[in-house]
Order: structure tokens, then sequence, then C-alpha cells
């Protein structure tokens, strides 16, 4: 016997599976349609007040020249002062790292309260293959593993290229600081959210540069712009054989480091 | 129309104002209109107090002591390095002043001796160097020379100094093998002392036959390359 429920009349007050299912196929595509209006309303641009700041045309980085940097650790000092980092050991946007490297191979690296207090002296140095200090930040990365993670959208990269936090929005859950693999985040003890290095964002829209840059003796740390219009971090590029940490996780580091051994991570 | 059809669109009307009413009530306001992201808070972030006014700040109302010190081996500092965060006084000069260090603390933060310096940098031992004198007694602090040019090279090589008294050169004086010229006391990167350049300079001592130093036959002795290519003059691994 023929199979005739295709053919079958629709019923008193029905509707035939055609007309059903191509209503059906209507209100999908229409659903995400009338919710995306709510997001094409938000992508307006908006429109950005003659001569002011204006973040596309910027692209922040750092470099570091390992060589100059003679661990005075002003840098800390100065970090903590502008942006209001508890002074207590353990919470520092960025601290300075001496590294020792022995005759046989040992690599011995430590940071007693960032730097602040000075470094104690060497124990048995005859057996000193090298020695050398390495400031370290966050390295504002191109592809932020910490942003990744963020579960409410509280840390994020800014048009201009720094990683900041969201600091009334932040949940405080930490997996930004778990997820960052250079240790540059912590809980701020008071506020119980994450803190971390901004580039001194508020110093950047003023056309100063990061505090660390304008008190270091050295010009160890050199503040400009990877790409684009030159500036003092463009000729440290050209200048300068650079290496950035941990170059295989794919963060794209915007911190570039000069004259940096291979010990150092 | 069917009666699950008006059912049907009351359930998906409830589910779409649900959903519009979540949104309205969770999404902050201004979130996404950049990025993932509310865009006020790189406003708030942004509007944070400046603490340190920068270099061209102080220079503005301190223009002799920047010239001073655009002089002088301190030319790179920013003032606030030593003066400390001075936005502050920078926006009403009157109403506070910044520090003005005094004593050994604050140098010593640079200029005592760590292996870790780099070769060349500034360093004394505070320890033995004029102990409890203050530093601006000898040194002028903006633009900064040694009072008296340094009778030893350890006063800025303390790293090498150090390493040629624990090794078979501790006897050599620095003279032995380099020439510094005057001005390198005071100009240390723009005039620089020489080096040996060539293998007979070391020949002396270890091609001459002399008895107790290691001995080489220049002529055999891996030809070709300069005795600094393998060997640290400084500390020298023969023992």
């Amino acid at each position: 016997m023929a199979d005739t429920r295709h053919d079958e009349p629709p019923r008193e007050g029905g509707v035939d599976r055609r007309a059903f299912l191509t209503d059906l196929t209507a209100v999908c595509a229409g659903t995400p349609l009338l919710l995306g209006l709510v997001k094409i309303s938000n992508a307006v641009p908006v429109p950005q007040e003659g001569g002011a700041y204006d973040p596309t045309e910027h692209w922040y980085g750092m470099g570091v020249d390992v060589e100059r940097c003679i661990g005075c650790a002003r840098c800390v000092v100065a970090c903590k002062a502008e942006n209001d980092v508890p002074p207590e050991p353990h919470y520092f946007n960025t601290w300075i790292e001496r590294y020792v490297i022995r005759t046989n191979g040992d690599v011995e690296v430590e940071s007693p309260n960032g730097g602040i207090d000075g470094f104690s002296e060497i124990e048995d140095p005859s057996t000193i293959r090298r020695t050398f200090f390495v400031p370290k930040l966050c390295n504002h990365c191109a592809n932020p593993p910490c942003v990744q993670v963020c579960p409410v959208g509280a840390t994020f990269i800014t048009q201009d290229g720094a990683v900041l936090v969201d600091q009334d929005y932040c949940i405080g859950c930490r997996y930004c600081v778990q997820a960052c693999p250079y240790g540059a985040r912590y809980i701020h003890p008071e506020k119980h959210v994450a803190a971390k290095c901004t580039f001194c964002y508020h110093r950047l829209r003023d056309g100063l540069v990061p505090a660390c840059v304008e008190v270091c003796p050295t010009g160890a740390r050199i503040f400009g712009e990877p790409e684009g219009r030159p500036t003092p971090l463009t000729r440290f590029m050209r200048f300068n054989d650079l290496q950035i940490l941990k170059p295989y996780l794919n963060t794209k580091p915007k911190v570039y480091y000069a004259n940096l051994d291979f010990e150092v991570s | 129309m069917p009666q699950q059809v008006p059912r049907l669109i009351v359930v998906f009307a409830v589910a779409i104002i649900a959903l519009l009413l979540a949104r309205w009530y969770l999404v902050p306001d201004s979130f996404g209109e950049v990025g993932h992201y509310r865009a006020v808070a790189v406003d708030s972030i942004a509007a944070r107090p400046v603490k340190y006014a920068g270099q061209r700040q102080c220079a503005m109302c301190h223009g002799d002591i920047a010239d001073a010190k655009a002089e002088g081996n301190h030319r790179g500092l920013s003032c606030e390095v030593c003066h400390g965060p001075a936005a502050v006084h920078a926006n009403a000069p009157m109403d506070t002043t910044p520090v003005v260090p005094r004593g050994r603390d604050l140098c010593v933060l640079c200029h005592a001796y760590n292996p870790s310096r780099p070769t060349g940098f500034p360093q004394i031992n505070p320890v033995t160097h004029n102990p409890r004198v203050p530093c601006n007694r000898c040194h002028t602090p903006h633009a900064p020379v040694p009072p008296v040019t340094p009778r030893e090279c350890s006063a800025c090589h303390g790293e090498i100094a150090t390493q040629k008294s624990l090794s078979h050169h501790a006897g050599l004086e620095c003279t032995t093998c380099h020439n510094a010229p005057e001005g390198h006391r005071e100009n240390p990167r723009a005039v620089r002392p020489t080096k040996p350049t060539n293998r007979e300079f070391c020949g002396t001592c270890h091609a001459s036959g002399l008895p107790d130093i290691p001995q080489v036959d220049l002529a055999t002795h891996h030809a070709g390359y300069l005795c600094w290519q393998c060997h640290y003059p400084h500390n020298p691994e023969a023992r």
C-alpha cells in the first residue's frame, strides 16, 4: 500500500506542513536578526571631537635593554607611587629580577621586595659565570591569555594596545591571575579585584611616558610604538637584536628585550 | 490558524522579551561599544591622577639646574628619580616642596658595587669609600664628576678589579695592558682606553720562557686566534 500521509488534506482549522515549515524558517531567521538589532545599534561609531586623543592611531609597546639595567629599582618605586600599588611585598606592576648563572650552569633568580631594598651579596662569587638584572612587567600581549579567560569582560586590550582591568566590573575570580604566563597580575588586597601594569595609561593620554620609563636613570626602558609612527622604541627595535618572553606561547608580547640571556623566561 | 500557533507565538514572545530584559539588566552601559568591555572603563582609567610630572615640567621653572644637568653625567636622569613624584608641586609650587635627599642612602642605590651591574658603571664600596661623609660634600649631584680623578680603575670597574684580584693576574697593574687617556676618567664612554690587539703582547710573558708562567708556542698554539678570543685576561683559567 502506498504511503499517503503527504497527500492528506489539512485538518479542520489546521495548517499544512509546508506552511508551518515556511513560517518556522521565517521565525528562526528573524529572531537573531531581531536580537542583532541591539548589537547593530551599538556599532554606530561615535564621532571624535576635533583634536581629541584617538586611540585607534596608537599602538604602544616597550623596550627593555638588559645591558643597561643597574638594578636600582627606582622604576618599581615610581610605579608604586604613580599607580597606588600596595606597598607590601608581593604586589608589583613591575619588578626587578637578578639572575646569577653559575659556571656549572645553575641559574639563580631572586627579586627580594621587587628589588626596592637592594639585592643581597652574591654568595661564592668565584663561581659566577654571568649575572645581570632583568626588569619585568606586564607584556601587554597583542594576544593576551588573561583577556581570553575573563568571564565577564572586565579585562581587555584597548585600541591603542594596553591591557587594562576594569576594576569597577571585575568580580575578582582570579582566572586572569592564573592565565598570565608572566606572573604580571595580582589581586588587590583591599579592592579584591585584579590589578596590573597599565602602561600608565593615564599618563599616555597626556603625552607623558610611563613613570618607570620617566625615572629610569640609565635609559634601560624605552617607550613608544613598535609599528607605525617613529618613536624611541622604533629606533631601539631597529638597532638591537630583540627577544620576547615565552615566544612559544603565541601571546605576542609587546615588551621587547635586548641583550637578554636565553636563561630568562 | 491552529490553536498551537498562537501559543507558540506567546512562548516565543515571552522568551524574546525575557532575553531582552535580561540583557538590558545584566549588560552594563557602554559594554560592547568598542570591544568586549565597558568603553567608559578606559576613560575612568585614563582619568587617574598623574603623580610624576615629567622632566619637561621641572625644566620649565628650574631651567638653570636642567641646563647644568644636561651637560653632566646625570643628563639622562629625570629630576624625579631623586626628588620623588612632583606633580603636586608642579601644580602648586608654593604648597609643597619635593624631597631633597642628603646623606648617602640614595646615591648608593645606584652606585654601590654590585657584580650584577653592567661593567663600567661607576660603583664604589660604601663601606670603604669615605664612610659617613655625605656624597654631596665632594660630588655635585646635578653634574657629577669625580672630585679627584680616581687613582684606582676599580672605582668604576669594580667587577673586573674583584675578579682580577682573585686571579693569577692579580699582580698586574691595569696599565700593564691598558693605556687609559686622561679624558677617560671624566668622559668614560667618549674616550676609551686601549686594549692589546695582538698575540705578541701576551707572548711577552707567555712565550718568554720565564719560569712559573704558563708558556705557549705562539707559532703553533691556535694560530689565527687572538688570545682574548679564548681566554679572559682578568680571570685566566690556567691556575
